[in-house]
């Protein structure tokens, strides 16, 4: 908790000047319009390969850390169960909907096999939202590492519903309206579409009244049950949500892969979501999606990387796992808080040599 | 245990009844019709007898991980790296002098010195910060998990069985009675009673030490308050130091253990966090006999379960600890 915390009461301070309250802050901030941009225009400039496995992947591990970071900088709680919940929802669109293995999938059509993915996987994580509050701050990572391995094994042993580990191949991805929107330049968009909608929902939760309350919550759940607030029934509530766009990831993910099986749940890549977080920054919406970049980069060009140096091109975990050390020793609030604190020294040297020369 | 039997009469009835129940099916020769029920005498207890020393793994590796988190507050994720260490270390030694006890006082050693090293180096500088610590954690876990992966690459290793330990011995319970009238007995693995007895033994010397010593008085003092502690002049870092190593050493052991019983390879590392994470959230975070009723009923729990209900093993053990979160949350025998 005293990580969140302590990120939040620097960024706080730092950007209380810069921007009215109660208003998008991307609204006068023209870099956030040329990021904008570039994303919109983005299939005129990648091809296929940067397009879906750099971009879109990068899109669809953000939203699963998003909805860590919702919960992790807005509640204080730091869950490793999103992408399990994103996994079960990738499941369960397997399941419902249409794929290889005939045997276990349903067949429903994609219109329906979604929502019903999307509300079980919501079910499913408020449920272990409700069970993880039941104990408080460092109690909440135990809990939701052992639900977490508890799927992955589960999935693993169970052939009836999970196929065991070979997972569900061949999924099949919706094909209306004349589009295939499995394609590159129609996946990318469907991508981008819900990255930004869950950016902006939660951008816009941080400072509805839900969203302060729950903040609230974080820094002094006491006293928030003291004004009447139920403490609980926020925290629950934020599962909820998180779980929702966690799942909405999990859609995107099956769908981008074609194939659901317990390697992508294991507890590794759970703990890869909290490092996406981490890295970028859980202060703020933008930072999982720049942790998810420095992620997939490091991932597709880390072995290339390493071989030129002439280095084992195996060791991407190794890379990873001190890249996350660094940055939990150096800098509390990630890549931003990096970014930030550089920002503030620029600032405060330009007034420094400005006034310098007023005295001279 | 007599306030309890006053306080919930029917529970205590309820467990009076159960542990009869066990007793009788464990001691009874079975009638033909639970044979056929349930299937056969000699699969359950060769279950049971599986769950109670898988217990007592589980134990050893729970009960360092719950020693270091009840005095320092600290989540030790990277305790199945230690674990993993431990057994690497542990197989070294003992394909190349021959000796399995070696083995083990090597591991202990190794493992131990790790532990010191990493309190030392790494979590005295962000004391009281516990969310940060359990962060370093997990990075060490990873950056640990991946240089074992370099190093001893992803092969399965068992440790040799000592000759003195090899092959079953017979237990006085009857599984069977033969058609002519001659009783059968249970055979079962020496090695793996003879390891069972050592977990006990050292979880009876860890409670004697806890509650016996004066350094277990200081240990158990720091537990309740250890900011007061350190105010009367306690050298605090020096116990964080002690106890660290000590159960960093104990999950270095377990590896070992884990390795003749089992095998190591990559992945065993999470096996066992999640084992001794699920242990202690049944068993009570910080209490050592917490450790040992965790580890009896989830090894029990995965044993069992995975005889009678094999798709669903892993289910009953976590639908354990949910009960346990549903009913206490604090563990069925810590004291908050």
């Amino acid at each position: 908790m005293s990580l969140a915390h302590d990120a939040q009461l620097t960024v706080g301070r730092a950007t209380k000047a810069q921007r009215p309250a109660r208003t998008w802050p991307e609204i006068n901030n023209p870099a956030a319009w040329a990021v904008a941009a570039i994303l919109l225009i983005m299939p005129l400039i990648a091809s296929g390969f940067f397009l879906i496995e750099i971009f879109a992947t990068t899109l669809i591990l953000g939203t699963m850390a998003l909805s860590l970071m919702f919960l992790a900088g807005y509640g204080g709680m730091v869950s490793l169960m999103q992408l399990t919940i994103a996994g079960f929802s990738a499941y369960m669109v397997a399941v419902f909907g249409v794929s290889g293995n005939a045997n276990i999938s349903l067949g429903w059509p994609w219109w329906l096999a979604v929502p019903m993915a999307l509300a079980l996987a919501t079910a499913f994580g408020t449920l272990g939202g409700a069970l993880a509050v039941r104990t408080e701050g460092i109690y909440t990572i135990m809990i939701t590492l052992a639900i977490g391995a508890a799927f992955y094994y589960f999935t693993n042993q169970n052939w009836a519903i999970f196929n065991g580990h070979t997972g569900i191949n061949n999924v099949a991805t919706p094909h209306f309206w004349g589009v295939n929107w499995r394609a590159d330049i129609p996946f990318y968009y469907v991508v981008l579409a819900v990255a930004a909608l869950c950016y902006f929902a939660v951008e816009y939760l941080s400072r509805a009244p839900f969203g302060l309350a729950l903040q609230g919550v974080r820094d002094n759940p006491r006293r928030m049950a003291a004004l009447g607030f139920n403490v609980n029934a926020h925290r629950v509530a934020a599962y909820a949500f998180a779980s929702f766009v966690a799942a909405l990831a999990g859609v995107l993910q099956v769908w981008n892969y074609r194939q659901i099986s317990p390697g992508s749940v294991s507890v590794g890549a759970c703990i890869d979501v909290l490092i996406i977080a981490v890295v970028g920054g859980i202060t703020r919406p933008i930072g999982p999606f720049i942790g998810a970049l420095i992620f997939v980069l490091l991932r597709t060009f880390a072995l290339d990387f390493l071989v030129r140096l002439g280095l084992d091109g195996n060791r991407f975990r190794l890379l990873i796992g001190l890249g996350f050390l660094a940055i939990v020793f150096w800098s509390s609030d990630g890549v931003i808080g990096l970014w930030q604190r550089w920002r503030q020294h620029q600032r405060r040297e330009v007034s420094r040599s400005g006034g310098g020369r007023g005295h001279g | 245990m007599n306030r309890f039997v006053e306080r919930h009469p029917a529970w205590a009835l309820i467990a009076i009844i159960a542990i009869a129940v066990a007793l009788w099916l464990i001691f009874a020769v079975w009638p033909p019709g639970l044979e056929e029920a349930i299937g056969r005498k000699r699969v359950f207890l060769n279950a049971v007898f599986n769950g109670i020393t898988l217990g007592g793994l589980y134990f050893l590796v729970a009960s360092g991980f719950t020693l270091i988190f009840g005095l320092m507050r600290n989540v030790n994720l990277a305790h199945g790296s230690l674990y993993l260490f431990g057994g690497y270390i542990g197989y070294a030694i003992s394909t190349s002098t021959g000796s399995w006890i070696l083995g083990f006082i090597v591991a202990f050693v190794l493992t131990a010195v790790v532990g010191v090293l990493l309190q030392v180096i790494v979590f005295r500088r962000m004391e009281g910060q516990d969310l940060r610590q359990t962060m370093v954690t997990i990075g060490l876990s990873i950056v640990f998990a991946d240089l074992m992966l370099w190093a001893c690459g992803g092969d399965f290793y068992q440790i040799q069985t000592p000759n003195w330990l090899i092959g079953p011995i017979e237990l006085p319970l009857v599984t069977a009675i033969k058609s002519s009238g001659e009783p059968v007995y249970l055979r079962y693995p020496l090695v793996r009673l003879v390891i069972f007895v050592a977990s006990v033994v050292i979880g009876i010397a860890m409670w004697l030490a806890l509650n016996r010593t004066r350094i277990g008085m200081i240990i158990r003092a720091g537990v309740d308050d250890r900011d007061i502690l350190a105010a009367t002049g306690v050298r605090i870092q020096l116990v964080f130091v002690a106890v660290f190593a000590f159960g960093a050493g104990l999950a270095g052991i377990a590896g070992v253990v884990g390795g003749t019983f089992q095998s190591l390879s990559p992945g065993e590392d999470i096996r066992f966090l999640l084992a001794s994470l699920v242990v202690v959230i049944v068993g009570g975070m910080g209490s050592i006999p917490g450790a040992a009723l965790g580890a009896l009923i989830i090894g029990l729990a995965e044993q069992l379960g995975s005889v009678y209900i094999p798709t669903y093993a892993i289910v009953v053990t976590f639908l354990i600890m949910v009960l346990v979160l549903a009913i206490r949350p604090q563990g069925l025998l810590a004291r908050r």
